[in-house]
């Protein structure tokens, strides 16, 4: 086994290590953010295997949150449940009687997502650059109205509630652990290296003899079906769901969190998935009444969105690189910066 | 049946006017620009609330009201276009979208917090007000003056499109920004009309808007902003014309869906889109549209 290797195995037993301590000694409320945190990272990694690798400016991932999401709580509720639950119309005679373990009723949801981003990656490869972004913007906003208006099947604007709350820290970082692993033996494979060449010059990758469609396919296809699984996780960590959750506002977070990273850096997006979601749990003082210097504000609701927008706006302005740029951490990196930090200290 | 297509062909011609209205503005913004602009919406909204304040806080008659909102909100985008585009105005493509959204969701969060989230009464001014009715087919007069008014205004914008000095620049621009600012042109100052025209543009579609719907809430330009996008891609982005014929399309084929099959009302938004990915599949750059330059994302 080479330095490198064990290292990282080192790296992962004390992530272990830690969220062992955590789940034991955390509170609820700390224990829920670090779920989200891993939620959201395996949203914004897949995603940017999407648009940082393969350069595809997709915005559907609001789309494939939602499909995963309600697969995933259809699947494991209860036949029961399912009945009390559609009020306005019963739900679909297949639906109600199916029930499924949790992690059978992820991996159903990640093939069903994936299904769905095969079937629009026909159309959306026909079109390039913004029209991609639009025809993606479209189909978030054509699942939101489904979910919305099929209620044998999602039960409206109503929701589904009672989902069991069977995520905790071991399924999401067990995920998470799994996505990376997956996005990164592409991004190194040749698959990786035809998709960044697609991102960096389509026509010149077309003249290469890549095929562009397969490429594009793969990223789209493997994107979805992780975002298909972390909207099930998401969906067993708040057990309730409804349209509201899976706005552009959800695919809008996404993107400012790989931009934020680096676009095509899976590192940089880890970091910055970090800092936005502590970020704005941060932000929260806003909405609440404050006391500076003596002085007491009220609380407004809706101050806190204001800043992010501002905060936003100023971070584009001044930081659009991103934290990593397009590099990634490796543990060569590490040690040579470690050396050359010794150097420069002598 | 003859007198319900015609009325309902009537209904859908006022709302694609209104969507092509909007859509325009879109429009010209990414031409000149290759900038989705999010935001666009929300300053529709920005004009709604402006004709609202004139006469209902300010107490001014409808023309004069009307008027001002429509020259504040061409200011208020020109000033979103020199506070938060211009700075990154060469950045890549998902940090100027990003940017929009920003001051999308700014707006709209704004304008909760100062005014709340409860919709308002939007006045309907004197001209709008009554009912025509020919042979069974009653016409709102708002619904005949917005056709009207969006081809006057239409005509008017390729009038300083195609025969001003400004409009050739314009135009200039949309081809190469770079080359045109080395023709001794001042790109900031062109840039800033469109926004200018755009955003008034959109000021008329949320006052028109507000008086067809007549309640305003700080949300309210989230679905004409998005339809008016769908309609602007739909006739070719980037082309003007193409921007109004892809709102009367989406306008009618809308209205006629829900008039004939009602059962599928909850699913006239989702229409846009689907009716958008269908055009696409055909025709990857929408009815009217051109090739546009590949490499710039």
């Amino acid at each position: 086994m080479s330095r490198n290797t064990i290292l990282t195995i080192l790296s992962i037993l004390l992530l272990f290590a830690f969220l062992y301590y955590a789940s034991h000694h955390f509170n609820q409320y700390t224990i829920i953010i670090l779920n989200n945190i891993a939620i959201t990272m395996i949203f914004a990694v897949s995603y940017n295997l999407i648009n940082g690798i393969a350069g595809q400016f997709s915005l559907a991932p609001n789309g494939f949150a939602a499909v995963g999401a309600y697969t995933a709580a259809l699947l494991s509720l209860t036949p029961a449940q399912k009945q009390a639950m559609f009020i306005i119309d019963p739900i679909m005679p297949i639906l109600g009687s199916i029930h499924l373990p949790f992690l059978p009723a992820l991996i159903v949801a990640g093939l069903v997502t994936a299904f769905f981003g095969f079937i629009l990656g026909f159309p959306v490869f026909r079109t390039r650059g913004d029209y991609l972004a639009i025809v993606t913007l479209g189909f978030g906003i054509v699942i939101d109205i489904i979910a919305n208006n099929a209620i044998t099947i999602t039960n409206g604007p109503l929701g589904l509630k009672g989902i069991s709350s069977y995520t905790n820290v071991w399924w999401s970082y067990g995920w998470l652990l799994f996505t990376i692993f997956v996005v990164m033996s592409i991004i190194n494979s040749n698959y990786g290296r035809a998709m960044k060449a697609i991102r960096d010059d389509e026509d010149a990758a077309v003249a290469m003899g890549i095929n562009t469609f397969k490429m594009k396919m793969i990223a789209f296809v493997v994107g979805a079906f992780f975002q298909g699984v972390a909207g099930g996780l998401l969906a067993h960590l708040i057990t309730t769901i409804s349209p509201t959750l899976f706005t552009f506002f959800l695919t809008f977070n996404l993107l400012v969190i790989i931009v934020m990273g680096g676009l095509g850096s899976i590192t940089g997006t880890a970091i910055s998935t970090i800092v936005i979601v502590w970020g704005s749990e941060l932000l929260r003082v806003f909405d609440q009444p404050m006391h500076i210097f003596g002085i007491t504000t009220p609380g407004i609701p809706g101050l806190r969105m204001i800043i992010f927008a501002l905060l936003l706006i100023f971070v584009m302005i001044f930081a659009r690189e991103g934290i990593m740029g397009k590099k990634e951490f490796s543990w060569d990196w590490l040690f040579s910066a470690i050396k050359g930090g010794r150097k420069n200290a002598k | 049946m003859l007198t319900t297509i015609i009325q309902q062909l009537i209904n859908g011609i006022s709302v694609g006017s209104l969507y092509a209205l909007v859509a325009i503005g879109y429009t010209m913004v990414y031409g000149v620009l290759r900038m989705i602009n999010f935001a666009h919406g929300d300053i529709l909204m920005v004009g709604a609330y402006l004709a609202f304040f004139g006469i209902s806080a300010f107490m001014l008659p409808w023309w004069v009201s009307f008027t001002t909102a429509i020259i504040l909100t061409g200011f208020a985008g020109v000033l979103v276009e020199r506070l938060a585009y211009r700075p990154i105005r060469n950045a890549n493509r998902v940090s100027l979208l990003i940017t929009a959204v920003g001051v999308s969701f700014f707006l709209e969060n704004l304008f909760l917090v100062l005014f709340g989230g409860v919709p308002e009464a939007f006045p309907i001014a004197p001209i709008f007000q009554g009912v025509l009715n020919f042979n069974q087919i009653y016409l709102p007069v708002v619904s005949i003056y917005t056709p009207i008014l969006a081809l006057v205004l239409l005509y008017v914008l390729l009038y300083i499109l195609h025969h001003t000095k400004y409009g050739m620049a314009m135009r200039s621009i949309a081809l190469d920004i770079d080359t045109t600012s080395l023709m001794g042109i001042n790109v900031d100052i062109v840039i800033s009309l469109v926004f200018f025209i755009g955003s008034s543009l959109a000021a008329v579609g949320g006052i028109l808007w507000s008086t067809q719907y007549p309640s305003i809430n700080p949300l309210m330009g989230i679905m004409p902003g998005l339809k008016a996008f769908a309609a602007a891609v739909l006739g070719g982005i980037g082309d003007v014309a193409g921007a109004a014929i892809g709102g009367l399309v989406l306008g009618i084929s809308e209205v006629l869906i829900v008039a004939f099959f009602p059962s599928l009302a909850g699913y006239k938004d989702a229409f846009a889109f689907l009716l958008l990915i269908l055009v696409l599949l055909f025709k990857p750059t929408g009815i009217m549209g051109k090739e546009l330059e590949r490499k710039r994302f």
